[in-house]
């Protein structure tokens, strides 16, 4: 069936799309939070960068992303001070990347979540002796959770689907960087149309059960009352 | 004994809250006026929902707001029942109760038993609120608030987003809490029926500002209240049953000055009752009239009158003994029966209301 090298990349995939997803939880939630709440004038520049990474090619997010990650860029001078060495051509300067690369798709159905609640909810909390942060915890996020189960699957699955931005900053290193996505590249490369066949339907078959398993339990708008 | 003192300035675009209010720090007080005339965002001043930006808010001596202090809403020793219940949909009925109950400190007045029973809840408490019925849910939303033991409750409409079955499935509950709470109640409402049902001290409000504000009985007795409540006008009569009919079905009621002849509504004897009298169920003779239908004639004098929302009708006050009851009359019949204040008249009484 499948070959070491497949089984590695398939692995390495489920390694960096649950990592970043991970990582994003993180990060996403407060980012939602703030664009979900906020009335001030910053929310639609914030929330157009986000959604920058729908639109633009990955190519271009990840030569910028090169660029900085890279000796002579920014982030790539501060990585070498604190003595991690650059990060392009390395597992984790994927894990960056993905990042930046799958951020709308979690930060968009939390945002969505958010805002579904409503103030009521957190007034409601308030007036039973809840802090914002007590709140923030036993009523948001309860109330939100089919929200972050769809923002972590979709996450988890477009770091699955990604490609372009992995070629950019990770290259094709067996067992750093060549993911699920780049395998099958490189048999269709070389002509192992038998090879690029059974990764493809492997991932065909993820990507459809995951969405399957989504629009099953397609959750109800979360609420209130 | 006035023991919240709050002043309010809010400007927003197209209202302004202007308020400086004395309230009694016991018993129910109704924050009357129709839509639109501030008093929500009165209540959601008092708790800390909205933030005024100039505004001082003194509760039994401690400051909750002036201009150096803010005390957030949830340091703030309130329980607040919203127009929709507002259920938390994660947690359970029980749950719900238990929410506030673990994150307050202040003493337990009316504890988690106390409420569920006198809400009687007692068999919901394991129910998610997407089972509730709309009169459960506001129930369980009352208890909740109570539950945390709060030093006084405010209340948004509650029965206003209740159809008039569910309405007379809640009141029965709101007067006994209006019976059983020590603490004092701030009742937001725009129905006349529910104010003079619960409240004792009346504020009235329009356009973001106090109009009137007074102990009810005297307030409603008002001919010059500057809000228009059309069918609605009328007064309330403290009241004891004096006695029961058993014969014809009927109950007396004695009032300072008088008594009066209603349905019996299986009120026991000696029991304190309120009793409504709408303006427009009083008329007035000036010789004792011939006997009718109308069982209900007391004798009094006019005390004063007024004009009334429509220029072919007048309002006019009668002294009966120590109490006083409002008559709507036509201008025309005032002037043919020579009506003016010190005038003798008998007053005919259509219908009474007896609100336990």
């Amino acid at each position: 069936m499948l070959t070491d090298s497949d089984l590695q990349a398939i692995w390495l995939t489920i390694r960096l799309a649950g990592i970043t997803t991970m990582i994003l939880l993180l990060i996403g939630t407060p980012i939602a939070w703030r664009l979900a709440r906020s009335r001030s004038w910053w929310k639609g520049p914030l929330g157009a960068v986000v959604a920058l990474p729908l639109v633009l090619p990955p190519s271009v997010l990840g030569f910028y992303l090169l660029l900085a990650m890279g000796p002579f860029g920014p982030v790539g001078q501060l990585t070498t001070a604190l003595g991690i060495g650059t990060l392009p051509f390395t597992f984790w300067g994927l894990v960056v990347a993905s990042s930046f690369y799958s951020l709308p798709f979690m930060v968009q159905p939390l945002q969505n979540a958010f805002e579904s609640i409503g103030d009521r909810p957190l007034e409601v909390a308030a007036t039973l002796r809840a802090s914002p942060v007590d709140t923030f915890f036993s009523v948001v996020l309860p109330l939100a959770k089919p929200g972050f189960i769809t923002a972590g699957v979709l996450t988890f699955a477009h770091t699955v689907g990604e490609f372009g931005v992995v070629l950019m900053i990770g290259g094709n290193i067996p067992g750093v960087t060549r993911v699920a996505s780049v395998q099958i590249y490189d048999h269709v490369e070389a002509m192992e149309y038998a090879d690029a066949h059974r990764l493809a339907a492997v991932m065909l078959i993820f990507s459809f059960t995951v969405l399957l398993a989504m629009y099953l339990r397609r959750p109800k708008p979360a609420r209130g009352d | 004994m006035d023991s919240i003192k709050a002043c309010f300035k809010l400007d927003w675009p197209g209202f302004t809250l202007d308020v400086d209010l004395a309230l009694p720090g016991r018993g129910v007080t109704a924050l009357f006026g129709h839509s639109g005339s501030g008093k929500t965002t009165l209540l959601r001043c008092l708790a800390g929902l909205e933030r005024a930006s100039h505004g001082r808010l003194e509760f039994k001596g401690k400051i909750w707001q002036d201009d150096k202090t803010w005390l957030p809403t949830y340091q703030r020793p309130i329980g607040y029942v919203f127009q929709e219940a507002s259920l938390f949909a994660h947690l359970n009925v029980l749950g719900n109760l238990n929410f506030g109950l673990k994150r307050s400190t202040t003493a337990q007045r009316v504890g988690l038993e106390q409420a569920i029973e006198l809400l009687g809840i007692g068999h919901l408490l394991d129910r998610k609120p997407d089972t509730l019925s709309g009169g459960e849910r506001q129930r369980v939303g009352i208890a909740r608030a109570l539950a945390v033991g709060p030093e006084i409750l405010l209340m948004d409409e509650p029965l206003a987003a209740l159809d008039l079955k569910r309405k007379q499935e809640i009141l029965p509950y709101l007067e006994r809490l209006h019976d059983e709470l020590a603490i004092p109640v701030i009742y937001v409402s725009h129905s006349p029926d529910e104010v003079a049902r619960l409240a004792d001290h009346i504020v009235a409000m329009d356009g973001g500002r106090v109009v009137a504000d007074g102990p009810l009985v005297e307030t409603l007795a008002r001919l010059d209240l500057p809000i228009r409540l059309g069918e609605d006008v009328g007064v309330v009569l403290d009241a004891t049953v004096g006695e029961v009919d058993s014969e014809w079905h009927l109950a007396r009621v004695d009032f300072p000055g008088g008594s009066l002849w209603t349905r019996d509504r299986g009120v026991p004897t000696g029991k304190h009752v309120r009793v409504r009298v709408l303006a427009r169920d009083v008329s007035l003779a000036v010789h004792h009239p011939e006997p009718s239908s109308i069982q209900n004639v007391l004798d009094g004098t006019v005390e004063s009158m007024a004009a009334d929302d429509h220029p072919g009708l007048l309002l006019v006050r009668v002294q009966i003994g120590a109490s006083q009851l409002v008559a709507r009359l036509t201008r025309r019949s005032a002037a043919q029966l020579g009506i003016a204040p010190g005038l003798p008249v008998s007053v005919q009484i259509k219908s009474v209301a007896l609100m336990e």
